[in-house]
């Protein structure tokens, strides 16, 4: 069996190898790189160093429509090919695992939920793209720049009006209600990405000392638990024929349900519970071992540019995070803004995530 | 040039097995090796002494080989009846129900787990339960279990059994003496199949077992995903090797104590199948109808209803939009389609040759062909994320990780050991004889496989090949792990993608995607036997 001739980073990451001369020097060389390209600014230099193929490793819920990087092609001369597998959490765990011998250059979809991990990871170079004074403060969690927002959207508590046993419920406490507790699913947090979203959403709103109290409440009033978003959505909710009038979805699934409406309708079926929504903000880096940093950077700037920004949210149905940016009429009639989302720090999130989904587990599922 | 000389022909009879070797060695031993290297590098023997120490690690493991096995159990037992029932007997649409169960193959998970609940759950019997996931295994595995041992059924030369009735062996006795030991290769081989496939399955504990039921391979995704605690899932996935390896183990001393040559060649057999006219003959055909409609047919009918549901009526609007790209997909589900069929092609053919180098050489008992034969259960017997990480890391550097070969590659791997089961019998019933004496007459080994083999084993191959383009069709947990851009899109990830956001068109095509699926394998797989009977 052959041995490839393996990078001294690519050991276990409990015990990293100083980098090599050869990497330290390709580091400088490509931040110098890096200046130059902001100093001199512009796409002239990057059609000088030849036709270069970027790779965008995303994860499978990335589409956007035919042809969207046609013009950054024309204007930069760099081709991108995006490469996608798993969900977020799944990228993240790809992109440490190749730490050093990254399966692209850039990376797209790690999201607030994994972001400390990857930045842990130390798995991307830092870039500061001059589209960021169009994304508002809130969203640039990084201040070292490592990765960049790109867009984001909400995960909230999702209700089929016609089947509501009562009034819409608009706290997370009229959740805990036995009557709707009872009629409501959501996913379990260790193999759902809203399930677990969910679950920050309740320890940000009741806090270290509340939430389990809430869950415990959840639990008695019957909440039902399924493993993923369409066993919950297609499977227990009433939109695929089960009986549960709530669950867990995003922000924008009302906008969805409309626009693959079939046959076509003008009012979401579905609403939403804005006081339960927990944000997830998805973003982009440049993976630490490219060739193409420089280029990488031309094109985490044309992510926030205007033209793909606008083509975002119909095809994954997650908002732009260049503010500047219009949201299609669809979303405008039929989504919800959701003013104050509840959040934690990617820090919290990180070092308590086994903890927090173990005693999840504890209080719900034993 | 004498061709007989041994050297020449032992170089020649030894050069297929191995390269089937090397290629297995390059896709399942190699990238296991590297992923498990790279998780457990630094991790000392403490680390490993407290994660094997965990009560939780010992009741999951325990609870994956009790459900596996029970499922096997199962499967068995209900396949056993079918198996014979198409083997031995004349019943009607005989060669409808061996391609319908074939069917359950590709249909995708996530589409199986909603039609269960439709079914079951207008029985009243249906929670998330263990009772589920049984149904679910069954659904899935009967095809093993009937393909395979219903194969080798049908080779088995009558006058074998005639014979000791005539001594005055009872039936059951006959069946007990004569017939049963011949079974025993084929019945070890599927029920190994069923065993790791039951072992490793994932969407179906998560969906239909309910969120408080942990497998191995669940727990494996949990670690080496979630929490990313890499060594856990390492030793887990080592824990799933050595279940492997075991099993491997027993099920060849078991299969070695079968009767070498108890199956007769396809030119000395009779082929003629019993009438169903007698009671005992009555009841087992009522039983394999029963059986197939409950199981696998009621589900497919409810999938299919709800695939013309449109409004309020019903109508064929979900499979016309097939041929459009919908905005949450990279490319058409139809496109999709025919990306799956081309990676089948490609995939059937490198498993069917590798399947019958392999089963040639074990028929002359050569130790590489077993080799062969125990590695390739591995990939069945490991998780999709070990495979997925594995391709990760141990291709980083040839380059390999995005190559859209590795689509195919990683689905005739996954496919050898079904067709290995398949065509096992038929070549082990060629008589060693009978290639001797061909040799004898001054035939070249060319001559002997054209003549010969080919003609024998032809069935069972198509056969198999079959399996194969199905394994391949309905790969998801693999696939799902491997990069790739829109060229590499199959229609198992468009079905998972279309449900995986709301909206009545997009599940409608899911659901109408996953039926011209299972159509167009059934098809194939009815298309094979006919060409494959026609001799």
């Amino acid at each position: 069996m052959l041995h490839p001739d393996r990078d001294p980073s690519d050991r276990s990451p409990q015990a990293p190898l100083p980098p090599t001369i050869a990497r330290r020097s390709r580091r400088l060389a490509t931040a110098c790189a890096s200046v130059l390209a902001a100093t001199a600014c512009g796409g002239s230099e990057l059609v000088a160093s030849g036709p270069v193929t970027l790779t965008l490793v995303t994860h499978e819920s990335f589409t956007v429509s035919d042809g969207i990087f046609d013009s950054f092609t024309a204007e930069t001369g760099i081709t991108v090919e995006v490469v996608g597998a798993g969900d977020a959490g799944e990228i993240v765990s790809r992109a440490v695992l190749s730490k050093g011998q990254p399966e692209g250059d850039v990376l797209f979809g790690i999201d607030n939920t994994f972001l400390q991990r990857g930045l842990d990871a130390e798995i991307f170079l830092a870039y500061e793209s001059p589209m960021l004074a169009s994304v508002p403060e809130a969203l640039q969690l990084d201040p070292e720049h490592r990765v960049t927002p790109i867009d984001y959207g909400d995960v909230c508590v999702n209700y089929w009006i016609d089947a509501l046993p009562g009034d819409p419920p608009t706290t997370l406490d009229d959740l805990a209600e036995p009557e709707l507790a009872s009629s409501f699913v959501t996913q379990n947090p260790e193999t759902s990405s809203p399930g677990f979203a969910f679950l920050l959403a309740t320890i940000a709103r009741y806090g270290e000392d509340g939430w389990e109290n809430y869950w415990q409440r959840l639990a008695d009033g019957g909440v039902t638990v399924e493993a993923g978003w369409e066993g919950a959505y297609y499977g227990q909710f009433v939109a695929g024929g089960g009986d549960k009038a709530l669950v867990t979805s995003y922000a924008s699934s009302p906008v969805a349900e409309v626009v693959f409406a079939d046959p076509p309708v003008d009012v979401a079926p579905t609403g939403v519970l804005t006081d339960s929504c927990f944000r997830q903000i998805e973003f982009a880096g440049i993976l630490d071992g490219t060739e193409h940093a420089e280029q990488a950077g031309a094109l985490i700037d044309f992510l926030l540019s205007e033209e793909f920004q606008a083509d975002i949210p119909l095809n994954m149905f997650v908002v732009p995070a260049n503010a500047e940016v219009e949201l299609p009429p669809e979303f405008v009639e039929h989504g919800v803004t959701v003013e104050n989302p509840l959040t934690l720090t990617p820090q919290e999130i990180e070092e308590h995530r086994s903890a927090w989904t173990e005693r999840w587990t504890d209080i719900v599922l034993r | 040039m004498d061709r007989h000389r041994p050297s020449l022909t032992g170089i020649r009879s030894a050069a297929p097995p191995t390269l089937a070797l090397a290629f297995l060695g390059a896709l399942v031993v190699w990238p296991i090796v590297a992923i498990l290297v790279r998780s457990l590098g630094g991790v000392g023997s403490p680390r490993l002494a407290e994660i094997l120490g965990r009560d939780a690690v010992w009741s999951v493991a325990g609870f994956t080989v009790f459900q596996a096995a029970l499922s096997t159990v199962m499967t068995l037992a209900l396949g056993f009846p079918v198996a014979l029932g198409l083997a031995r007997y004349e019943l009607p649409g005989r060669r409808l129900i061996r391609s319908l169960v074939v069917v359950p193959f590709v249909l995708p998970t996530v589409v199986v787990a909603a039609s269960f609940r439709a079914v079951f759950g207008a029985f009243g019997v249906f929670e998330q339960s263990l009772f589920a996931i049984l149904a679910a295994h069954v659904f899935f595995n009967l095809a093993v279990v009937v393909r395979v041992l219903g194969g080798a059924w049908s080779r088995i030369d009558a006058r074998q059994a005639d014979a000791a009735r005539v001594l005055g062996a009872s039936s059951w006795q006959t069946f007990r003496r004569v017939t049963f030991p011949v079974l025993r290769g084929p019945l070890a081989a599927s029920a190994t199949i069923v065993f790791l496939f039951c072992f490793t399955s994932y969407g179906v504990i998560l969906m239909l077992g309910g969120p408080t039921r942990a497998t191995l391979e669940t727990e494996i995704q949990r670690y080496a995903v979630f929490r990313q605690e890499f060594d856990v899932a390492a030793v887990l996935a080592l824990l799933q090797m050595c279940v492997v390896a075991l099993l491997a183990i027993a099920a060849g001393r078991w299969q070695r104590r079968a009767p070498a040559a108890g199956l007769s060649s396809a030119r000395t057999l009779r082929r003629r199948r019993l009438p169903i006219d007698s009671g005992p003959s009555r009841v087992l055909g009522v039983m394999v109808l029963v059986i197939v409609g409950v199981v696998i047919v009621l589900p497919m009918v409810a999938l299919v209803e709800r695939s013309l549901r449109v409004g309020d009526g019903h109508g064929f609007d979900h499979f016309v939009r097939l041929a459009e790209r919908s905005d949450v997909l990279p490319v058409s589900p139809l496109r999709a389609l025919l990306h799956s069929l081309a990676f089948a092609s490609v995939a059937a053919a490198i498993a069917v040759a590798c399947a019958v180098v392999t089963a040639r050489s074990i028929a002359r008992g050569g130790r590489l062909g077993r080799l062969v034969g125990l590695v390739s259960l591995v990939p069945l017997g490991v998780s999709a994320v070990t495979l997925g990480f594995g391709y990760l890391v141990g291709f980083a550097r040839f380059d390999l990780r995005r190559s859209l070969w590795l689509i195919p590659a990683a689905h005739a791997v996954i496919g050898l050991p079904f067709v290995l089961a398949t065509i096992m019998p038929a070549i082990t019933s060629i008589p060693e004889r009978l290639r001797q004496a061909a040799a004898g007459l001054g035939a070249s080994p060319r001559e002997v496989t054209r003549r010969i083999e080919r003609p024998i084993v032809r069935r069972a191959v198509l056969s198999g090949a079959g399996f194969a383009v199905a394994v391949s069709v309905g790969e998801f947990g693999a696939t799902s792990f491997l990069a790739r851009g829109a060229s590499g899109f199959t229609a198992p990830l468009a079905v998972f993608r279309l449900l995986s956001r709301p909206g009545d068109t997009l599940r409608g095509q899911a659901l109408a995607l996953s039926v011209i699926i299972g159509l167009i394998v059934g098809s194939l797989a009815l298309v094979l036997d006919r060409v494959g009977e026609a001799e």
